[in-house]
């Protein structure tokens, strides 16, 4: 639970300290703008752009000469291999705004806004530091990731000549991790693609999925009137006999209603996704999704056939196509 | 690469620029959080990612920024001048995922010939980047 009351209190003063704090330190390049560095981050980027790589080409362009992408901005003042090892300078008062929210439990860290701006382009040669100011701490917030505090920083970029060349802004919250994932291990990591919802499995439609699994897509039938009956029940709507059975659908059916569903997107779906009620040739509808289609082009009546398929890692679903 | 810098009158508002599909493997985040001498653990070693809560490495802001710069300069040519970034993220990009990067002309102002392209960058999870990019573009002949 977060902290609460005068330890809450206590806290807060101690943050309200930190605002508008220069950090400390310099942060100074350790090495001039150079080719190399730019060429590896180009070829990382799939960047191609001849201003930063091709000599000529920057020559005949508007930047006169070589020139590095202003997105590394940032990358001239980095610690490189240092930064793994995770210490820092003790001076910095930014890591040491960082470990008072770990010491009440706010151990999460997560960038959420950076804006930058550039006030000329980067040549070789150039030599780059950097100051950052905690610019300002949020209130306590209630995020989707847990309760924490926002941190706004402002770092500005000078060159050689004491003249600013740029500056960056970060956004980071600092939260709570909540139990449930802090306690996760490994194994219980996300998975790698969205996963859909599982249907909640009973007596009355287990079967139903079985089938499925099966790759058959199977229609109950009243034992008495044979009518067929989707989704599965335990009781026919036509005749109220509770003894039933099934038979497979040979997929084919027309459209008979649908929709395009644009927004909300919900991950583990393709959008614009059409949702679909289909009319299978047997005499009962059936809702799915019809993929591989232009969501201009379904209207209904038209002809669809079902194939039983993997919608995510291990899920099976019965979903539509236009027939051939 | 040469590719004919497109001039401010060329562009319109609404103009889309041409859909940009990034397959993310191991190797680009690395090779991202590298090349940028961005080392933080979580962007190079899966155990480190894991222990942080999530499932593998994952891409750091410096390569979303490089390659949302890419993908406007691709668009509009050498003669362009990025003249600022804002973004916000979103869902982490991750190895075996991919991101698309969409985006379109959101404004045209003449002081400058300066253009804001406001782009999208989407993976399976949904939006990983979402944001502008300011830039000059030089004028007609
Ligand atoms: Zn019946």
């Amino acid at each position: 639970m977060a902290i609460s009351g005068t330890e809450r209190e206590e806290f807060e003063k101690q943050l309200e300290a930190y605002v508008g704090l220069d950090i400390g330190l310099e942060d100074r390049g350790r090495d001039p703008v150079n080719a190399a560095m730019v060429r590896h981050w180009c070829e990382a980027m799939g960047d191609a752009c001849g201003a930063y790589t091709d000599a000529a080409e920057a020559a005949a362009s508007v930047h006169g000469e070589l020139v590095a992408p202003p997105t590394m901005l940032q990358t001239w003042i980095l610690g490189g291999v240092s930064m793994a090892s995770g210490e820092s300078d003790p001076r910095d008062k930014q890591k040491e705004l960082h470990r008072l929210f770990d010491s009440k439990g706010f151990t999460g860290v997560v960038a959420t806004n950076t804006e930058q701006e550039y006030t000329r382009y980067l040549k070789m040669g150039d030599e780059i530091r950097a100051k950052t100011v905690i610019e300002s701490i949020s209130e306590q917030k209630a995020t989707g990731l847990g309760i924490g505090y926002f941190i706004n920083t402002r770092s500005t970029f000078r060159d050689q000549n004491d003249e600013e060349v740029g500056w960056l802004t970060f956004r980071v919250l600092k939260f709570e991790i909540a139990e449930a994932s802090a306690s996760s291990s490994s194994e219980a990591a996300a998975p790698s693609r969205p996963q859909r919802l599982k249907p909640a499995l009973g007596h009355d439609n287990a079967w139903w999925w079985d089938c499925v699994e099966k790759d058959e897509l199977a229609i109950q039938r009243c034992s008495r009137c044979q009518a067929l009956r989707h989704p599965p029940r335990p009781m026919c709507g036509e005749c109220q006999a509770s003894d039933w059975d099934f038979v497979f659908s040979t997929g084919q059916g027309t459209i008979y209603s649908f929709v395009v569903i644009r927004h909300p997107e919900v991950p583990g779906y393709t959008y614009p996704l059409v949702v679909a009620v289909v009319e299978l040739e047997e005499g009962t509808r059936f809702v799915g999704n019809v993929l591989d289609i232009d969501p201009e082009e379904v209207e209904i009546g038209m002809p669809v056939q079902a194939s039983i398929e993997l919608v995510d890692d291990e899920m099976k679903l019965p979903v539509f196509r236009r027939a051939q | 690469m040469s590719i004919e810098t497109l001039r401010y009158q060329d562009v319109n508002v609404g103009d889309a620029l041409p859909e940009l599909p990034i397959a993310l493997t191991s190797s680009l985040i690395v090779a991202g959080a590298v090349a940028s001498q961005d080392y933080t653990p979580v962007h190079h070693d899966k155990e480190a990612a894991e222990a942080a809560g999530m499932q593998d490495v994952f891409m750091n802001i410096l390569t979303t920024n490089g390659l949302v710069s890419r993908f406007v300069t691709d668009w509009a040519g050498i003669d362009a001048r990025i003249t600022g970034v804002s973004i916000k993220l979103g869902t982490p990009n991750l190895p075996g995922d991919t991101m698309t990067l969409t985006g379109a002309v959101a404004e045209k102002d003449e002081t400058g010939n300066a253009v804001t392209v406001e782009v999208t960058g989407k993976n399976a999870w949904g939006n990983h980047v979402t944001g502008t990019v300011k830039l000059t573009l030089p004028a007609g002949d």
